[in-house]
């Protein structure tokens, strides 16, 4: 028997129509309702769990959130389902500083550069309307009593939800049904997405990979303004294509970190500043030469060892003195961002004190194709300097081997 | 309306042979030694080394002829082969009919009996064969020389690597040029064999037209450049239309340039190696050159150079002095031995005898029928809904296509392997998806050369055509295929892990026991 934990926001999406960037908050829930946005999501997570249904048959039993939260549509699909009890109603109001997000804080996280959290408080939104501590409560009850995967129907703010309360390790996937959907973590589509959950729970040697959670300003994004944070990696499940097994050659992607890892810890015994962006693949680089890494931070080396960690622009600025440097960065899985998403403490400045030509970017083949041919982009908040880098870049996908990527 | 055959494959309950025969069981009892050999050679095991000599006998299998005939026939009928139904499927393998009366040549005697060791002056009409057939490979493709020892593409791809390596060692500029540029849909050995040759590798992505875009070459090429090895057509079938341009960038940087040539097969004929500025290619004669594929032995990879680099390839070369053939052993520049002896002769001997069978003019036709072939299947996978073909704004491909199921994975769940395996249900082979890296999603690869009919194509594409309706119809049929083959599913995820793969019956033995289960 298969246990998937099911939480659905209700509200999720609904902005999008309306043209409104989310539902991040109740003035602009009631503003997407008073434009007559309908919801969405349900009708969404529906027809992920149709497949999922229609592959596993009765093998599966859901751990559901209440009502249209997740159980109410589980039910309409005939399937077998619980509502685990909310183990305790007051936790997980607000995020922030309760005991439960600490415990799962990943190491060097900050808590000062979050923004702050989508949560508005419970009920209210008013009748009909979760909140983000819904949200955290029903997946907390959820994953207390133990499941093989958690599904999430929703956008970015459900992602910094489901993060808060879940961290980085049990596997969850996003059916996608948000307006902002920045976040690494989603199926391609509703139906993708109950494909990719019956496969990884049928698989005789399922795989993980982390997958960036990250989220914008909505009120920042509504004046005009992208304020775009990486908050941390739910662990997603990875449908490694059989197509690469059969006659390719297997990529495995561990075996890419390692090896890129490998090609960048050898150079960084050098003289110079490494200074290095946040993400997985950057993070196996410190890995290799067995220092610390902050995994959402910018982190600075010199001769193999850690300078400085989790570096502001100012820090940085002031480690650049008179000495040269590589800029050590890694696109944002999905949408190829090199520069502005979840790493502003590369400011103009920095760049252009490092150079482009001594900007090494690090991907995974696989984060590369994912892309399917779109470019890389930089958004550094100076227009002239985004021209600048745009072009061509090499990007190191292995152990001496680089790939060549155009920059938007 | 194109009839779809009712096929179901053999199904035998066989066992591995090794799980069969009886101790004492012989398929062939040698005749005794003749008396005046034994009278020269009294002990003959004293010959082999005594660390290297057998202390108990071979654990093998011990049948009579007839089990043995059985058993593979068996064997053979539960595994689609291309002499039973058309492989118009295994794109960039280049699977067309090999005559069999090449394979009466390569069983007569004259062949069949030569030893790698014999005197030249008794093997002078297989060297003129393989010198005859050099002359015949450097006339294809405009280079100079060619060697056949490689035993597969691979094998010659990285001589070429290696050949790269030598010729920027002798001008003292190895330190400096450590890279060599590919592109994405070239074969992965373009970037595999470089860098085993302790190269770093660049990889051109491929631009909107399917490949790379001119300004990413000239955007990676420098004095670190020690050469360009590319596949065109590609795995895509396109043509880079600017790969006169690529040489050239590449040639002015001071790097030398190696040609994939084992999609050639749309091109014979039409276009040279030499002439697209190319200092290195190669062939492979078991897909182009119609020698049987299979178990990586009997193939050959034919290295081919200018004369300026001629010095590098593998010795020994076949050699003529106007009179007498022999081989050149005294080759103090070569990049050394790719494979003991002289290679898989036999496959130059197929090719020698294929070539002379079609004629200059013969050649050419086969890449113009290989390509109406491809953009007649195309023309007929157009119209399947859930096909995709992507990079599309040329129009006609030359040997093969990369298509792309992505829209019915969209619109109904059934994928690529879930097509893969139906497609047998119909008696025909099973396609080749794509090489690494796996750009075109959910991708299938058809290349259908010039051996296969008409209606051999419209037999694939009406199968095709009625997977893509039954996956609209009732999509966990096709997800749940094959229902008429002789194994019905395969884990293929083994495939991917040490812990239960097995490659020798010893590594089976300690993996399974005794416990091991024979699958269904």
């Amino acid at each position: 028997m298969k246990r998937i934990g099911l939480i659905v926001n209700p509200i999720a999406g609904m902005g999008g129509r309306v043209g409104l960037k989310g539902t991040d908050g109740p003035a602009a829930l009631e503003q997407a309702r008073a434009l007559g946005a309908t919801p969405l999501s349900g009708e969404r997570a529906r027809q992920a769990l149709a497949v999922l249904r229609e592959r596993l048959g009765d093998d599966l039993l859901l751990l559901a959130a209440p009502g249209p939260m997740g159980a109410d549509i589980a039910e309409s699909l005939g399937i077998a389902t619980r509502v685990p009890p909310s183990p305790d109603r007051g936790r997980g109001a607000g995020g922030e500083g309760e005991d439960g997000k600490t415990a799962r804080r990943q190491d060097g996280e900050k808590e000062g550069d979050l923004l702050p959290s989508p949560a508005v408080g419970r009920g209210a939104g008013g009748e009909g309307c979760t909140s983000s501590a819904d949200t955290q409560t029903a997946v907390a009850a959820i994953l207390a009593e133990g499941v093989d995967l958690l599904l999430f129907a929703g956008g970015d703010g459900t992602a910094r939800d489901v993060y808060a309360a879940a961290g980085t390790g049990p596997p969850v996937l996003g059916i996608p049904t948000g307006v902002k959907m920045h976040s690494a973590v989603y199926a391609t589509t509703p139906r993708a997405a109950g494909e990719a959950a019956a496969a990884f729970l049928t698989a005789a040697k399922p795989q993980l990979r982390e997958s960036e959670v990250m989220d914008i300003d909505e009120e920042a994004f509504r004046q005009g303004r992208l304020s775009a944070r990486l908050f941390g990696y739910l662990m997603v499940p990875y449908q490694r294509t059989l197509v690469q097994s059969l006659k390719s050659g297997s990529t495995s992607g561990e075996a890419d970190l390692t090896g890129i890892a490998t090609d960048i810890a050898e150079r960084m015994r050098d003289g110079a500043l490494w200074i290095i962006g946040p993400g997985t693949t950057t993070r196996a680089i410190a890995a290799r030469l067995g220092v610390p890494k902050t995994l959402l931070g910018v982190d600075l080396y010199s001769r193999g060892e850690l300078v400085a960690s989790d570096a502001t622009e100012q820090t940085i600025l002031r480690h650049l003195d008179g000495v040269p440097a590589h800029i050590v960065v890694t696109p944002i899985g999905g949408q190829g961002y090199l520069f502005g998403r979840g790493n502003q403490q590369f400011s103009p400045e920095v760049i252009r004190r490092v150079d482009k030509s001594n900007i090494v970017v690090v991907s995974t083949l696989a984060k590369l194709t994912g892309l399917a041919g779109a470019p890389l982009l930089v958004d550094t908040g100076d227009p002239t300097l985004d021209a600048e880098l745009a072009g061509y870049m090499r990007v190191v996908t292995g152990f001496r081997q680089e790939s060549v990527q155009r920059v938007l | 309306m194109t009839r779809l055959r009712n096929f179901h494959a053999a199904r035998w309950d066989e066992p591995l042979i090794l799980d069969k025969g009886t101790p004492g069981e012989r398929g062939y009892i040698p005749p005794a030694v003749d008396a005046g050999i034994a009278a020269a050679v009294p002990n003959p095991g004293s010959l082999i080394p005594e660390e290297m000599r057998r202390s108990e006998p071979p654990r093998l299998p011990e049948l009579a002829q007839p089990q043995v005939l059985r058993h593979f026939l068996r064997l053979s009928q539960m595994t689609l082969g291309c002499h039973v139904t058309p492989d118009a499927s295994l794109g960039t393998c280049t699977m067309k009919y090999s005559p069999q009366v090449n394979e009466h040549l390569t069983r007569m005697p004259e062949m069949s009996d030569l030893h790698p060791l014999q005197d030249d002056a008794t093997t002078q009409g297989m060297l003129k064969i393989i010198y005859d057939f050099e002359r015949m490979l450097c006339e294809i493709s405009g280079m100079d020389a060619f060697t056949f020892q490689p035993a597969g593409g691979s094998t010659a791809i990285f001589i070429n690597a290696c050949i790269i390596r030598a010729y920027h060692r002798d001008r003292g500029e190895l330190e400096q040029r450590n890279e060599i540029i590919s592109t994405a849909f070239s074969h992965p050995i373009d970037c595999a064999a470089p860098s085993v040759a302790g190269f770093r590798v660049i990889t051109l992505m491929p631009g909107p037209n399917g490949y790379p875009d001119l300004d990413a070459l000239k955007a990676v090429v420098s004095e670190r450049t020690a050469g360009l090895m590319m596949t065109n057509p590609e795995d895509t079938g396109i043509f880079n239309p600017y790969v006169k341009e690529f040489t050239r960038i590449v040639h002015e940087a001071g790097g030398l340039c190696a040609y994939d040539q084992a999609n050639a097969n749309g091109i014979l004929g039409m276009t040279r190696a030499r002439d697209t500025g190319f200092d290195l290619c190669q062939f492979n004669l078991h897909k182009t050159f119609s020698v049987p594929h299979g178990s990586t032995g009997g193939s050959c990879g034919a290295g081919g150079c200018t004369a300026e680099l001629a010095k590098y390839l593998p010795s020994p070369m076949v050699v003529f002095d106007g009179e007498r053939y022999s081989w050149d052993y005294d080759r103090p520049d070569s990049v050394g031995k790719s494979r003991s002896f002289h290679g898989n002769l036999q496959a130059v001997l197929r090719s020698y005898a294929w070539v002379m069978a079609h004629g200059a003019e013969g050649l050419r036709a086969v890449a113009e029928t290989a390509v109406l072939n491809n953009n007649y299947l195309k023309s007929m996978l157009e119209e399947i809904p859930g096909i995709d073909i992507l990079y599309d704004s040329p129009g006609h491909r030359l040997q093969e296509v990369r298509y792309s199921w992505q829209p019915l994975l969209d619109e109904t769940g059934v994928n690529t392997e879930d097509v893969r395996r139906r497609i047998t249900d119909f008696g025909l082979q099973g396609y080749f998806t794509s090489h690494h890296p796996v750009i075109v999603p959910e991708p299938m690869t058809l290349e259908p050369s010039e051996s296969w009919s008409k209606s051999d194509l419209e037999e694939y594409g009406a199968a095709l055509t009625q997977i893509d309706q039954e996956a609209r119809t009732d999509p966990e049929f096709v997800k749940s295929s094959p229902h008429a083959s002789s194994v019905h599913r395969i884990h293929e995820e083994a495939i991917d892990s040490p812990d239960q793969w097995a490659m020798t019956w010893r590594g089976w033995k300690r993996k399974y026991g005794e416990e091991r289960v024979h699958s269904a």
